[in-house]
């Protein structure tokens, strides 16, 4: 029998908001244990939560940009559990009016476009973070990330493949990091998916038994594990079983996933309208001057790229997937005017040095300045098109002034005619063949002269102006 | 001229005009306490070096002019669940044996400023959960006026600590009458203020939605000076509002002509004592011969207030109380296996009968299933109680009513019928649910010379009308003046 996936998505994402969402503590990441805390976060008795505005700011630029709808009247409620890294044993969260619903976004795959339903967005706070010490068999606790604000983005049970799950996450990221509102780093834990996967026979229209599982910090260790847990499901049904509910865990070292509770062991979370925060209602002017100040997102820059500057459809499209590198090629076309340079060089040798270095784009070193400099000394005629791509190659890792390597390893091109005339003569004494070949009709002759011109000039040397003055030296 | 004696504004005025020093006022105070030793048991901690020490610092601040508020120099005291910076702070509880907060109470920042010298922190019942102080891990604490008798709670040791000259003035939390009953009980005048009005911030939560700090002290004049302190919007209580406070003292003209009360009658059927009935009468004829127009009327909701307050409350302790885990303060068991049994021990072992059964009552309330027939139908049952207030607010400026079903019982009676004693709490706990301002003053004696007090319930924000009511009693009657004659009953 065929079958096919069925696949929810709950995505959290740390808001990169200056404080926390409930106490004035920064929400920067790293920092010694323990030491963005304060008495709010680490829920200590008689102190109370305040919220952040910014947050609910955030959130309704997600909720626009992921065309749902905004919930007027807000109110938070109490998710009850103990933990050692949740401080109150209860998290601040949103269960019964969240502040986004019933939105969708549009992926791109090999089949087209898809539109992913959004069931809703809400605000919640993170949890600290445990780390056990196997030294002295302990565990002990960091309530640094305790408070850091978090949007939980439910999707609508609409993936059918780990292509769209890949692709509806690169779509998040890119809005998030458009909307300034998340650096969405699955690295560092401040976007994290939480993949609810069924399956059943393809044309059925019922959904089977589902599992939750967790633990995926990259792309790729996600759509492992929708394969993963897929085959899974597929053999438990194939051998006669039934799947269970529950919570699973995946190890992307093992390539496979753990039971880590039944629904039977599932927590009762007790949620309860949270009585230490008023609600919050949001105006409609509220609304409109956030949809008024919204950023140009990816898909409208994309057309403008097409537009103003020309571009393909597929560079556009490629160079606004992150606004990291939208950012850069905007600012290396500012500084030189030349946009479908810019664009050659990031759809060429940027984009094959971050694939090759596996560098984030966001990571990335080279500034746009820096490339400005590159293409204006290829301009110039300081360097030919060959010696950039040396040169580019060179500083990527650290950014080095392109212009400065040049000068230190002696790359400029020898545009003095005289110079490359002395050579030219040589290469003629020297190549006495080629030049009566040259002579005799064959055109072949001439590029060898040419090559043997260039190795003596070291590469250095603009091949137009070689060209010109071999000719008029053979004529 | 004895100086235990004195109210908390007679003591300020005679600081002011140098006839007392604030020091002399703290160590008769702390002399007092000493003397008393544990046989009412108010305090749990008491400050002594600190509170001589910010005397003399007070002293010479109002000698330099730059403290003026008229309760500059009068030494007080705060219950156990309000937070004091780098000072004891344990609910009554052992699980809060060792907490020090690091930091101080919205109120207390107030009353510091105000120059209130703080003599120590009162005894309560556990969590502010109970009506007798009975719960207490510090020990039971008694009633002055007989100590074979409970002084009311939660709010019991600052009730006490005023009735017994062990402080001129005190600050309590009521959630649901735990500041209103045991000043009933123990004759003196206390307020719980509309929700929001004060500051929660540095109070330990019992039910966040209900909880409210407010005073207790000898008179209407002094807890209205009081009040005048301790109100007012604080941006770490997003829960507490702007209110046109801190007049309160100012507006006390003791003219209540005209003033419309009314007396719901549901308050004063079956299960009232008659004693009680009679003297809450008879503060109604006082009331009238001063001026005021007196009406009764129904509020048959008052039947469902107790079912829904439990619920509420409750709900939210067991949500509230959730933090206390052994983790991270406070106290934890010594041995555990593993994570699982250090909650379990350090919570069973930490917390006492009456926490953990409110705990317990609060958790199966929100249980995914029943959350609909108990928690949402209480919430109705709320909206419907706040309605019926301001149904009576068209007509009336002011409800008068009993506090207490009897006066204070004797210790030991309680505990046994936890279901008698919730029931006990049938006049008080709708003014929480309804978040109204709340005041209890002393009207008169039971045939065993116990106190019995009465309530007077305002509308939202009418703190200064309730004030001014009890003030006008309080100008024309001398209950509030009796003190009880102090030691231990045989």
């Amino acid at each position: 029998m065929n079958y096919e996936m069925v696949i929810g998505l709950e995505v959290h994402v740390e808001l990169s908001t200056k404080s926390k969402i409930f106490c004035s503590c920064t929400t920067e990441f790293g920092g010694d244990p323990n030491t963005h805390c304060c008495p709010v976060c680490t829920g200590l008795p008689g102190v109370l939560p305040v919220l952040n505005e910014k947050v609910v700011e955030y959130a309704i630029r997600a909720g626009i940009a992921t065309n749902c709808e905004i919930t007027k009247y807000n109110k938070f409620d109490r998710k009850n559990y103990f933990y050692p890294d949740l401080p109150k044993a209860y998290q601040i969260s949103q269960l019964y009016l969240p502040i986004c619903q019933n939105g969708h976004v549009d992926i791109e795959t090999s089949k087209g476009t898809k539109s992913i339903g959004i069931h809703e967005i809400h605000m919640e706070e993170d949890a600290g973070k445990l780390i056990h010490d196997p030294w002295d068999d302990c565990t002990l606790a960091d309530y640094n990330r305790c408070g850091v604000p978090l949007l939980e983005i439910v999707s609508e049970p609409d993936f059918r493949s780990a292509e769209e799950v890949t692709a509806y996450l690169q779509k998040l990221k890119s809005t998030f990091e458009y909307l300034d509102i998340s650096d969405c780093k699955m690295q560092e834990g401040s976007m994290r998916a939480d993949i609810n996967l069924s399956v059943r026979p393809v044309g059925s229209d019922t959904f089977g038994t589902r599992t939750e599982m967790k633990n995926m910090n990259s792309f790729k260790a996600i759509a492992r594990a929708i394969e993963g847990e897929f085959n899974r499901q597929v053999e438990v049904i194939e051998s006669g079983k039934k799947v269970i509910q529950e919570t699973r865990r995946w190890d992307d070292n093992k390539e496979r996933s753990y039971a880590m509770r039944s629904k039977e062991n599932a927590h009762d979370y007790r949620y309860f309208p949270e009585p230490d925060l008023p609600p919050v209602e949001i105006s409609d002017e509220w609304i409109e001057r956030v949809r008024s100040e919204q950023p140009e997102m990816a898909l409208e820059k994309q057309k403008r790229y097409q537009e103003e500057f020309g571009l393909p459809e597929y560079d556009a499209r490629m160079i606004t997937g992150e606004k990291a590198m939208a950012d850069f090629f905007e600012e290396a076309t500012k500084l030189t005017n030349k946009p479908k340079e810019v664009s050659n060089w990031i759809m060429g040798d940027i984009f094959r040095m971050l694939k090759e270095l596996s560098i984030e784009t966001s990571h990335m070193k080279l500034s746009p300045d820096n490339l400005a400099k590159l293409i204006m000394m290829i301009d110039k005629g300081t360097i030919n098109r060959n010696t950039a791509k040396k040169v580019l190659s060179a500083v990527f890792d650290d950014n080095a002034d392109c212009e400065q390597y040049v000068k230190d390893n002696g790359l400029q091109m020898v545009n003095d005619t005289a110079a490359v005339e002395e050579v030219i003569k040589k290469v003629l004494e020297n190549n006495p063949q080629s030049v009566s070949d040259y002579k005799g009709g064959k055109q072949k002759a001439f590029g060898f002269i040419v090559g043997q011109c260039m190795k003596e000039l070291k590469g250095k040397a603009n091949p137009a102006v070689v060209n010109e003055l071999l000719k008029k030296a053979l004529s | 001229m004895d100086l235990l004696k004195l109210g908390a504004l007679e003591l300020g005025q005679k600081i002011k005009d140098k006839e007392i020093s604030v020091h002399d006022a703290t160590s008769a105070m702390l002399d007092k306490i000493q003397a008393d030793g544990d046989i009412y048991n108010a305090y749990i901690s008491v400050f002594k070096d600190e509170a001589l020490k910010s005397a003399d610092e007070i002293q010479a601040k109002i000698d330099s002019g730059e403290l003026t508020s008229p309760l500059a120099g009068v030494p007080m005291a705060i219950k156990d669940n309000i937070c004091t910076k780098d000072m004891l702070t344990t609910c009554g509880s052992k699980m809060l044996y060792n907490f020090k907060p690091p930091y101080n109470a919205g109120v207390v920042e107030k009353l510091n400023k105000a120059g209130a010298v703080i003599l120590g922190k009162l005894n309560m019942d556990e969590f502010a959960m109970g009506s007798t102080s009975e719960t207490s891990y510090y020990g039971v604490t008694k009633n002055p006026w007989n100590t074979n008798h409970v002084p009311g709670g939660s709010s019991g040791g600052a009730a006490v600590a005023v009735a017994a000259n062990e402080a001129y003035y005190t600050l309590g939390s009521d959630t649901g009458g735990s500041i209103r009953q045991p000043c009933s009980y123990c004759g003196v005048t206390g307020m719980k203020p509309t929700y929001g009005s004060v500051s929660r911030y540095g109070l330990v939560a019992y039910a966040s939605s209900l909880d409210q700090i407010g005073p207790v002290g000898n008179s209407a004049k002094d807890i209205a000076a009081v009040l005048d302190i301790i109100t007012g919007k604080d941006k770490r209580d997003s829960t507490s509002v702007e209110c046109d406070c801190g007049n309160a003292l100012a507006s006390l003209t003791g003219d209540i002509q005209g003033l419309r009360i009314g007396i719901p009658t549901d308050y004063f059927g079956s299960g009232l004592d008659n004693e009680v009935k009679e003297k809450v009468m008879a503060a109604a004829k006082t009331f009238e011969s001063l001026g005021a127009v007196i009406e009764e009327f129904p509020m048959p909701i008052v039947e469902y207030c107790v079912p829904a307050y439990y619920i509420i409350a409750c709900a939210e302790a067991g949500s509230n109380l959730s933090r206390y885990d052994g983790i991270k303060y406070g106290y934890r068991a010594e041995n555990y296996d593993d994570l699982y049994d250090l909650y379990l021990k350090s919570r069973s072992e930490g917390f006492g009968m009456e926490v953990k059964r409110r705990i317990m009552l609060g958790n199966f309330v929100l249980s995914s299933g029943y959350y609909d027939a108990y928690y949402t139908k209480a919430l109705r049952v709320k909206a419907l109680i706040k309605k019926a207030f301001d149904d009576a607010f068209q007509k009336y400026d002011v409800i008068l009513g009993p506090v207490a079903p009897t006066t204070a019982p004797r210790i030991g009676e309680s505990l046994c019928e936890p279901l008698k004693m919730y029931l006990s709490d049938i006049y008080t706990v709708s003014v929480n649910l309804a978040g109204l301002p709340g005041l209890t003053a002393p009207c008169g004696f039971d045939s065993n010379n116990m106190p019995i007090g009465f309530q007077l319930i305002g509308k939202p924000f009418g703190e200064n009308t309730l004030l001014n009511a009890a003030h006008a009693y309080q100008l024309s009657t001398d209950f509030h003046t009796k003190k009880p004659e102090g030691g231990k009953n045989a």
